[in-house]
């Protein structure tokens, strides 16, 4: 089981999370074209070693967060709020 | 019967006598055996047939590596199939019998599958359903269905009784900063340390007792360890086995309540699945011992040489009087010692010629002897003995057991369920545990260490490693080296005597044999993970735990390798086999999965509605006046509601509130259709489309003020679009000011539909100038009171084409509400109506639902093409407009009748062209119901080219799973009232 350290709520099972995708996307305006769309939803990159990526706390405080993880061993180096906002509330409260 | 129970020997309570049934008969034991301790001492040598050549089988070890004592346990709904002998304690009126043979273990029938051995070997079904050459005669499935139940039959060991549990289980959780696996000597030094640094410890032995292999000693006593682990306030779980490893530290646990109790309480759970969420891991699980594979190695009497000192010295059971021992290691000795001296003649067969051993005398070595045959059949009559070198008979030693010890495997099974593969060491001849970054401690004999000094101070270095890991110090320490027995052993997997014909097993419980290995070798299965499929070696309940080694070193000289460059397969858990039961725990039955139910649902309940799941939710189903059936009763209920007025729970609706500056525009980007000019007091149907131009949900939302929104969405989409909303506020538009929370469960909803809903409502609301047309028009919204002061918002939405209100109140006055909507909806001979007449009603309308909205649609396939705003860009915009959703041949969304207006249809019928009824067929019905407006059975679904193209042709509606087929036609999905008069009235 892997264990989300939620900046909110502490260290939790990830049943409590749903997982999200890929955290890196920009996703492109709404106004953009079709390919830029394409881009952003169809190609991913399949990474082996530590990816970042957005897991929702759906079953705790409903944050998303930005959850730095490795896809081979499981193990997370960081867990963040995904609203750059709250990233700086919770880098100050530190 | 003579019993070979002895005196002066055992840990069990002599005092306390236990009577049980093994295969009908009536025995006895004592408190604190096995149900294997029992059997032995009673003499019963045959517990068991063998898998597929239902040879007699009888008890190999005394623990959970045990391949030939699977017995059953209980009857009736209690029957509980594969239970190793050697792990279930004895109780008072057990109920236990064998496997796999009719009429009983002693005679059994199938036991002629042991002459036509060559027929089963490894690959037997791999080949014959491959077909008979030279025509591959019955090559194909038609065979393989044919045989499959005569073979399903004669498969498998025991039987599961088919009846439900009637036990409960549970499901628990822990939290400690060290769990220690194992109660050995390294296990409990490890503990004790980590106590004593202040740690909170949880230690889990899979026996009854704690102790480990010492139980085994004559004179080990575990009381004192108890007292000093309990005193530093360790949590001892016994009975408790880790059967996995999972990440980030996180054990489970299988702990076995009551399973040693013949008349447990019905109030505790008969077992609990834990699971530990701890701070480092320390496995002390210890070693077992291996066999060695010669001809007729299986024969009952045969037995590791360890278990048989674990029955002498802690049940006070002698399992032979005239022993053999066969081995190519030292730890047998003291065994043999002990055997002798409790009575027995003992003769031990070393393979190795050069070593110096410490011996009274009071037993026979033989240096460089093996065994290579076993004459007997049900019993052990005498053994073939020959010199190593070269396998030739020397001489038959008469003897009643055959004790085995071809050397110990450390127990690195939780280490691998981790992905850590072991190292093989060629001094000990056995895998070892790799180093692992995982907060993870391999202590004791399961990191090699043989003598019990290493074992102690492997586990206080165990602890030092953990201690050091978690930051708490920085401590040297060293691992003693692995082994510590004074001669090495010398590798002996197998003894090879050619000129017989007899089997030689190397795996017991699934019968395979060295032949099979060499089969599968010489057919080209030589990966080990393609010899264990191909011979099912190291599969069932023990996997492999005594036999995988000899089959990898048979592998390794097939093809002239070393043991590591083979490999190993990897362990995966459950260490030991856990039951169904114990995995759901208590989400059986109506606890599989939550209940959701609406505030008013008793009143629902009381008012004589019959419910039906929806998801989670319990919603009325239909409203049956006496006699009724369902479709008596929906079809009065939608004409009611057409005719007069009806009311109905919609409270599993998803309710948002949506507040902020930027609410107006957030719902303008998610909406497909615009939101920017709803004025306050309107509400607005809208279509969301996922990222990738696919509709995801549609719903209603309502403007309350300026920046505050109510939105409903559909039943089953509600907990992801709330997600969805959330996902897009903190991920993708950080800088909007909107604030979105679910109000699912604050709010009751009902609608109030039919052409007297108005006058129904204006008797219950406090000002009914407020509902009129000009104050309430069509989509028109208000928060207001129902009668005695009730705050609610009511909004002119309707499912039903029909003139139709739905109205709100907070989930506690739902009662009050439905009282008074029901006292006043009786007035106008009004209707309670259920899903199924809200169902039919809609499909007269052609209102899409998550039938239709099934994640492969979009919004022009929807036929809502006028939903999706050109002036704006929103979610799925550009999306919605790529190639593959602009074809022309996509199915869009009719409705159908069917020809011959007296026939019925289902949904999920697959509509065809005329002459071409094949495959997918060009579109689908996907809701069905009996219109009671225009008197038959209509439909909708869709069809590639939609109205525009079938117009007037007859279609074929194919039903091939209810073997129906009907003509049909297509039309308009807005099959009443397409001008929407009656909604605006």
């Amino acid at each position: 089981m892997i264990r989300i350290n939620c900046p909110y709520c502490g260290e939790r099972d990830h049943s409590e999370f749903s997982y999200g995708g890929d955290a890196t996307i920009n996703y492109p305006s709404l106004d953009a074209s079709e390919k830029e769309w394409t881009e952003a939803i169809f190609f991913r990159k399949n990474i082996k070693g530590f990816q970042f990526e957005t897991w929702h706390h759906s079953n705790g405080c409903r944050m998303w967060l930005v959850v730095e993880r490795s896809t081979v061993t499981h193990e997370i180096k960081s867990v963040k709020p995904c609203h750059p906002d709250l990233q700086k509330v919770v880098e100050n409260n530190k | 019967m003579k019993t070979r129970r002895i005196d002066n020997y055992g840990k069990i309570n002599r005092d306390k006598i236990l009577s049980f049934r093994w295969d009908k008969k009536n025995y006895k034991g004592f408190e604190g055996d096995t149900l294997a301790s029992a059997l032995l001492a009673n003499n019963i040598g045959i517990v068991g047939r063998s898998f597929k050549y239902h040879r007699p089988r009888g008890i190999f070890s005394s623990g959970v590596e045990e391949s030939g004592a699977l017995v059953t346990i209980g009857s009736k709904d209690r029957r509980d199939p594969n239970v190793r002998a050697t792990t279930q304690e004895l109780y008072n009126g057990l109920e236990a019998c064998g496997q796999n043979a009719f009429p009983n273990v002693n005679f059994d029938l199938a036991g002629i599958n042991n002459y036509l051995g060559r027929f089963f070997a490894a690959g037997f079904y791999y080949k014959t359903f491959m077909g008979i050459p030279p025509l591959e005669w019955g090559k194909g499935t038609a065979i393989w269905m044919f045989f499959e139940k005569f073979i399903r039959k004669a498969a498998g060991m025991g039987s599961a009784s088919g009846l439900p549990d009637p036990d409960t289980y549970e499901h628990a959780h822990d939290f400690c900063d060290l769990i220690v696996v194992g109660s050995g000597p390294a296990g409990v030094a490890a503990a004790i340390e980590a106590a004593e640094k202040k740690l909170d410890v949880i230690l889990v032995e899979q026996d009854s007792l704690i102790g480990g292999n010492q139980l085994a000693e004559n004179d080990f006593d575990n009381s004192q360890i108890k007292n000093q682990l309990e005193n530093l306030g360790i949590k001892i779980m016994t009975r408790t086995t880790a059967f996995g490893l999972y990440d980030n530290c996180v054990v489970g646990l299988l702990e076995r309540v009551t399973d040693h109790i013949s008349a447990p309480n019905v109030n505790i759970p008969r077992q609990r699945f834990w699971t530990i969420r701890a701070k480092h891991i320390i496995v002390g699980a210890g070693a077992i011992e291996r066999h060695i594979a010669f001809n007729n190695n299986d024969i009952p009497g045969v037995m590791t040489v360890n278990a048989s000192k674990h029955y002498l010295n802690r049940y006070g059971v002698l399992t032979g009087k005239r022993i053999v021992i066969a081995t190519n290691n030292d730890s047998v000795y003291e065994t043999a010692h002990q055997l002798s001296e409790a009575g027995a003649n003992v003769t031990v067969l070393d393979s190795r010629t050069n070593f110096e051993i410490e011996t009274n005398k009071s037993f026979e070595i033989r240096k460089g002897y093996v065994p290579y045959n076993i004459n007997g059949s049900k019993k052990i009559d005498s053994l073939d003995i020959s010199k190593s070198e070269t396998i030739n008979k020397s001489e038959t030693i008469n003897c009643d057991q055959v004790l085995l010890s071809g050397g110990w495997s450390p127990a690195v099974h939780l280490l691998s369920h981790r992905g850590v593969k072991p190292k093989w060491d060629y001094n000990n001849a056995c895998f070892l545990p790799s180093d692992t970054k995982e907060n993870i401690t391999m202590v004791g004999s399961s990191r090699g260490l043989w003598n019990k000094n290493d074992c102690i101070a492997s586990g206080i270095a165990g602890t030092t490693d953990a201690l050091n890991r978690l930051g708490l110090s920085k401590t040297n320490y060293f691992f003693p080296k692995p082994g510590g027995w004074k001669n090495p052993i010398q590798p002996l997997y197998e003894v090879k005597y050619k000129k017989s014909r007899s089997k030689s097993f190397v795996d017991y419980q699934h019968d395979v044999t060295t032949d099979d290995v060499r089969l599968a070798h010489r057919e080209g299965f030589i990966s080990v993970e393609h010899l264990k499929r191909y011979t099912t070696l190291g599969m069932a309940n023990d996997q492999g735990k005594m036999g995988n080694i000899i089959g990898l070193s048979l592998m390794a000289e097939l093809l002239n390798k070393e043991i590591p460059e083979v490999g190993t397969t990897v362990f995966r858990p459950p260490y030991t086999p856990v039951s169904i039961g114990a995995l759901s725990g208590r989400n059986v039955g109506k606890h599989f999965r939550p209940l959701r139910v609406t505030p008013m649902h008793q009143w629902n309940i009381d008012h004589g509605a019959k419910m039906i799941e929806v998801g989670l939710y319990q919603r009325p189903w239909y409203y049956p006046k006496e006699n009724e059936t369902l479709s008596d009763s929906y079809i009065r209920e939608a004409s009611t509601v057409r005719k007069t007025v009806g009311i109905c729970d919609v409270t599993s609706l998803g309710k948002i509130a949506i507040q902020g500056s930027d609410s107006t525009e957030f719902l303008n980007r998610i909406y497909s259709n615009g939101f920017s000019k709803l004025q306050v007091g309107k509400a607005r149907y809208g279509i969301m489309l996922r990222d990738d131009g696919i509709v995801m949900d549609d719903g209603t939302s309502w403007r309350l003020a300026e920046n505050e929104y109510f939105m409903t969405t559909s039943t089953g989409e509600a907990a992801k679009v709330m997600s969805w909303l959330e996902e897009l506020l903190q991920t993708r538009w950080t800088d909007l000011n909107v604030n979105v929370t679910s109000v699912s469960e604050q709010w009751a909803g009902v609608s109030v539909a039919g052409p007297k809903s108005r006058e129904v409502l204006n008797n219950c609301v406090d000002d009914s100038l407020v509902i009129t047309n000009n104050n309430l028009p069509f989509m028109g919204v208000t928060s207001t009171f129902l009668k005695g002061n009730i705050p609610c918002r009511i909004a002119r939405i309707s499912f039903s084409g029909e003139l139709a209100f739905e109205v709100y109140v907070k989930s506690d006055f739902a009662n009050t509400m439905m009282d008074l909507l029901w006292e006043n909806t009786k007035k106008y001979d009004g209707c309670l109506y259920g899903l199924e007449a809200l169902g039919a009603l809609r499909v007269e309308k052609g209102h899409v639902t998550a039938a239709e909205l099934d994640g492969r649609v979009t919004i022009d396939d929807a036929g809502l093409s006028k939903m999706a705003s050109t002036k704006k860009s929103y979610i799925g915009s550009a999306m919605r407009k790529r190639g593959v959703l602009k074809n022309n041949d996509r199915e869009i969304l009719v409705g159908f009748f069917p020809t011959n207006l007296k026939e019925t249809f289902n949904a999920g019928t697959i509509v065809c062209e005329k002459n071409n009824i094949k495959g997918q067929g060009i579109g689908r019905i996907t809701s069905v119901t009996y219109s009671p407006e225009l008197g038959h059975w209509i439909g909708l679904g869709f069809v590639k080219g939609g109205l525009d193209k079938w117009k007037d042709t007859n279609l074929v509606g194919a039903d091939p799973v209810r073997n129906k087929q009907m003509n049909l036609k297509v039309v308009s999905p807005h099959m009443i009232d397409p001008k929407g008069e009656r909604m605006y009235a």
